[in-house]
């Protein structure tokens, strides 16, 4: 007897998107990403990246197939209960200029109408966690914070409901590359604290080689590529040594055997 | 001086009245203009269509806007009223204008975020695009204050008193010192209102990054 497979965290089966006038962005993708991995979707700009990872909270509803979350269709789940239950993080960031990096943080449990204390606890405890110390940052606005920080205060915002799954849509895009190491190196180790099924959306290998358990190559709404970090240096597949060509062109080294790691970076 | 002792408790009741008359119609205006002004900037194909007719009511001359209702039932029966209808209806634009500019106009990336997080539709409104529109809104209130205590003085010729009686009376007896005595208390409230509503606007302000 052998026990069934684990429901999938999230499920794309058969998804596709067209705009009103036609245009297809997504093209019948079907993809699994299971409990507790971490999954990028790399591939140029326009090819659909943000257009898959927003038909998960739902802030677009595919055309045609279906996104089922742990095995239920994401259209019967109540919508408002259905993006609590799931942290979004983008570039832009989007905290909100008037509150405080407090009140951004727990805005989430607001919304439940926590009580106050339980949510102010909870902020300072995720802001702890995302190195933003609480004696300083809790009452500062978003104005008063580096680019960095702000990404911090949004992955912490995310993280408030303790929501299952993770979306993030370029997160550290905007950053310097430095900044972009640390977050990333703080990505990785809550990534290894607090267990998330994670979308990450990018079109930095680098990052996707450092964060992800597979890696989804996207061109055209179309899935041209799914494969482990190790797996995806070593394919022969075309499009994928193409865009390994591409990042690792710099490095003298055969890009088969580079460290797949950020510290080997210069 | 002998006028201004005279004259005093006239000018003090034709100021209240005055007063009176741009205030409720303020309230009218904000009462409908806001909601609308929301309501718009949901569905922002209605927006040059009811923009539009704002904006024609704010272009017909007040003394024919006056005139206009005076035959109407009920609101024919009391100057007063024409008076609130039809400084309701000049304060409405710049309302709903400011409204609907002050919600489309907040960043795309923070109403999306509202929207990921799970905020409903009420508290996405009361959250968080009322608070970032607020010092646009009272922009619009503002000026529509403003505009509505100078066009209160036309009131008058319906009988509606406030200030501009004391300058109807002015004009038709020659006497400048009564169309001042209507003129320049009209024209402090004017200032006084723009700079009250001025200073909540500064306050409500959110400063950018």
């Amino acid at each position: 007897m052998t026990t069934p497979p684990p429901t999938p965290a999230i499920h794309f089966r058969n998804v596709s998107f067209a705009l009103a006038n036609g245009q297809l962005l997504l093209d019948r993708i079907s993809l699994s990403l299971d409990e507790g991995t971490t999954t990028a979707i790399l591939g140029r700009s326009g090819s659909g990246k943000t257009t898959l990872l927003r038909t998960v909270n739902r802030l677009l509803d595919p055309t045609n197939g279906e996104v089922l979350l742990s095995g239920v269709n994401a259209r019967d789940r109540n919508l408002i209960a259905l993006r609590r239950s799931i942290g979004y993080v983008i570039q832009e960031v989007g905290l909100f200029p008037h509150f405080t990096l407090e009140r951004n943080v727990a805005l989430v449990l607001e919304a439940e109408s926590t009580p106050l204390a339980q949510r102010i606890r909870r902020a300072h405890e995720l802001l702890t966690a995302v190195g933003l110390a609480p004696d300083t940052f809790a009452g500062r606005f978003p104005r008063q914070l580096s680019g960095g920080q702000r990404q911090r205060a949004g992955l912490a915002r995310a993280l408030a409901a303790d929501p299952p799954i993770l979306l993030m849509d370029e997160p550290f895009g905007a950053l310097d590359p430095l900044t972009r190491l640390e977050m990333q190196q703080m990505m990785r180790s809550l990534l290894q604290r607090f267990r998330k099924t994670v979308l990450l959306v990018t079109h930095d290998l680098d990052e996707a080689l450092y964060l992800a358990d597979r890696i989804v190559l996207l061109d055209s709404g179309r899935i041209l590529a799914n494969l482990t970090p190790q797996e995806f240096l070593r394919s022969a597949q075309p499009e994928v040594r193409a865009y390994v060509q591409a990042f690792r062109r710099a490095l003298p080294a055969d890009p088969a055997t580079a460290p797949p790691t950020q510290e080997a970076a210069p | 001086m002998s006028f201004l002792s005279q004259n005093a408790s006239t000018i003090l009741t034709l100021t209240i009245e005055h007063l009176w008359l741009t205030a409720s119609a303020m309230f009218f205006a904000a009462a409908i203009a806001i909601p609308a002004g929301i309501l718009l900037a949901r569905s922002p194909r209605w927006a040059r269509p009811v923009i539009g007719i704002a904006n024609i009511l704010q272009t017909i001359p007040s003394l024919a806007m006056f005139g206009f209702l005076l035959p109407l039932p009920w609101l024919g029966d009391r100057a007063a009223r024409i008076a609130i209808v039809a400084l309701t209806a000049y304060a409405l634009l710049p309302i709903l204008r400011n409204t609907y500019a002050g919600i489309r106009g907040i960043d795309p990336s923070l109403v999306e975020v509202a929207r990921a997080l799970g905020l409903t539709s009420r508290q996405r409104l009361f959250k968080i695009e009322l608070p970032l529109a607020a010092s646009f809104i009272l922009a619009g209130l503002r000026t529509a204050t403003v505009t509505c205590v100078g066009i209160a003085t036309i009131a008058a010729a319906v009988g509606a008193g406030g200030l501009g009686e004391l300058i109807f009376r002015g004009v038709a007896s020659v006497d400048n010192r009564l169309v001042l005595a209507g003129a320049i208390p009209a024209a402090l409230l004017a200032l006084t209102a723009d700079a009250l509503l001025g200073l909540l606007e500064r306050l409500t302000k959110v400063p950018s990054a």
